[in-house]
């Protein structure tokens, strides 16, 4: 199988054949997400969440490269959701809402971390049964006639139905957008422990195109616009979940941290100032977003 | 929109549906059951209210993880209704330990989805019409024995009967024949159908019949052990005090020889069921 690294299937030069309005578009999103993870993290240390969090930091920049290279997918996320919610354009604190259990969350309070939705971008709720979204996916896909974008981490990738989904998908030519947010974890168990085979092999072998690559965001937008006009795919895309499973600690230091590495490709591009104050109004603007609804003592 | 196995190459499922293209809304899935509730979960979220048929009822339980857990919650997690029709299809003899005897008590148990089990025209009639008059999902427990019948099944009440049968899906049929038996035998019982299994709300009829009989029994194609005959019997009785008995499928597996079957309580057994408990009463 294909190595992970930080780098894999990187595209020299591709991140300045970006426009800087797109690549600080992207990164606020990415900001954004970042920044209104660690305020959860930090609420959820005050023991003011009651339920299971499920945090996308080390992997928020994902949803925000997607958002930025297509905005018109229905949307079948799984329980690490937050971050797609944001990029897509969720109210963020109908999210906090969610978060805290009030009837005023986007899901009314019933769907906590792991099932949210929100109908006015498309988004669907996840129902916990991991992996359940893609053949649901399909399905919408199927009866609305419409794009549709779906997420699975690497654990999920092995429940039986998704490969009935996906083949079902590549048979029928359904306009699928499989996106596997590939950590190398079960909780904690890697994917060499759990399986030899590669969910990219698995794709192709049921005639879809499919893409490997690392979390880098431009790269992630430059496959997601291409892939959008020859679905079914799968962009399976290797990435570094920060912290645990559920909750907020941490086990070390990731083994890349892609948000320093897209700040470094940033001042590259001669952005490093305007990155800067982008990260910083996202900051304010998280952290308003929570003191608005849940002031700090 | 219909989605089913092996919808259009055999008998286009016993002649109940028109013979259509995938273009007009007849969808063959591939034979992966629980993906393929899924896709059909998948379509009733974004409106399409789809048809989704189970070839044999056992089937459930693979196919019950998008419809209870997704379908059977939407509304109530999202207020986004899942509309679904699901025609699972229970049949007898022949199919062994994959249990297609009617599996209606795992939905019954679950939130979220109504559960009916119409035998007659009238009746399929109406659970049609309960669909497209509401906005959730509906679970149909269907049997193959429903598709010879062409006549409505009306309630059978006696001013002097000593028993009340409720009977349920494919055991209607046995119970109208097993309580023309006991009639020879001086044994008079009243017969109600039931159809709506979740929720169940007994009519008045049925209750007076109860108050007047003083003995019951729910009669099932499913299993008994903590089925939907028990489970309906319990309702009754806590309702009326009085004693309502059950009787469905045995708690052993089927085999595939017709003397290891395990289907519907058939007429002797529930003829000899009402025997024994009226003539416990009587003692």
């Amino acid at each position: 199988m294909t190595t992970r690294t930080f780098d894999l299937g990187a595209i020299p030069g591709l991140p300045g054949t970006v426009s800087a309005a797109t690549s600080l578009a992207m990164f606020r999103r990415t900001c954004f997400n970042r920044f209104f993870e660690l305020e959860v993290a930090r609420v959820y240390d005050t023991g003011a969440i009651k339920a299971p969090i499920y945090l996308s930091l080390g992997q928020e920049q994902i949803p925000a490269a997607i958002a930025t290279a297509s905005r018109d997918f229905l949307i079948f996320a799984q329980h690490r959701a937050h971050s797609y919610y944001l990029s897509f354009g969720g109210d963020p604190g109908a999210l906090v809402d969610e978060l805290l259990a009030r009837p005023t969350g986007c899901a009314g309070g019933m769907g906590g971390s792991a099932s949210i939705h929100d109908p006015r971008i498309g988004m669907f709720g996840h129902s916990g049964l991991m992996g359940d979204q893609v053949p649901i996916a399909v399905g919408a896909a199927l009866g609305s006639g419409r794009p549709v974008l779906t997420v699975m981490g690497d654990a999920s990738a092995e429940e039986d139905y998704v490969f009935g989904a996906m083949g079902y998908a590549a048979t029928k030519r359904v306009p699928v957008l499989f996106v596997c947010e590939d950590n190398d974890r079960s909780i904690l168990t890697p994917v060499a422990t759990r399986r030899s085979w590669s969910l990219v092999e698995v794709a192709r072998a049921l005639g879809m195109t499919a893409v490997d690559v690392a979390d880098d965001p431009w790269l992630v937008a430059h496959h997601v616009a291409g892939l959008r006009t020859e679905l079914p795919a799968l962009l399976n895309v290797r990435t570094c979940r920060d912290v645990w499973h559920a909750g907020t600690g941490r086990d070390g230091e990731p083994e890349w941290d892609r948000f320093a590495l897209t700040g470094h490709t940033l001042e590259d591009l001669g952005l490093a100032t305007e990155a800067a104050r982008v990260e910083e109004e996202a900051r304010r603007a998280a952290a308003r977003v929570w003191d608005e609804r849940l002031p700090r003592r | 929109m219909l989605f089913g196995q092996c919808v259009t190459a055999v008998g286009w499922i016993g002649g109940t549906v028109p013979q259509l293209t995938e273009a007009e809304g007849i969808v063959e899935l591939s034979m992966a059951d629980v993906a393929g509730a899924g896709i059909a979960v998948g379509a009733a979220v974004v409106g399409r209210r789809p048809i989704y048929v189970i070839r044999y009822q056992g089937f459930m339980w693979y196919n019950a993880a998008p419809l209870l857990n997704y379908a059977a919650k939407s509304k109530a997690m999202w207020n986004v209704p899942c509309p679904i029709f699901v025609r699972a299809i229970a049949m007898e003899g022949g199919i062994g330990p994959v249990a297609s005897a009617s599996q209606h008590g795992m939905v019954m148990r679950m939130p979220g989805m109504p559960v009916c089990a119409p035998m007659t025209p009238g009746e399929w009639q109406e659970a049609w019409d309960w669909f497209m008059a509401h906005d959730d999902p509906l679970y149909v427990s269907e049997h193959r024995r429903s598709f010879a019948i062409d006549r409505e099944m009306r309630p059978q009440c006696h001013p002097r009967a000593d028993v009340t049968v409720l009977a349920v899906s494919a055991a209607r049929l046995n119970a109208e024949e097993a309580i023309v038996r006991l009639a020879r035998d001086g044994i008079v019982c009243d017969l109600f159908h039931l159809v709506w299994l979740k929720p169940f709300r007994p009519d008045e009829g049925l209750l007076q019949s109860l108050a007047r009989t003083g003995l019951g029994l729910v009669v099932d194609s499913d299993f008994e052990i903590a089925g939907p005959s028990r489970s309906i019997a319990h309702e009754l009785m806590l309702d009326t005090g009085v004693p309502v008995h059950a009787l469905g499928l045995a708690d052993r597996t089927a085999g595939f020889a017709p003397h290891l079957d395990n289907g519907t309580p058939e007429t002797a057994v529930i003829a000899d069921r009402i025997r024994a408990i009226v003539a416990r009463r009587r003692r």
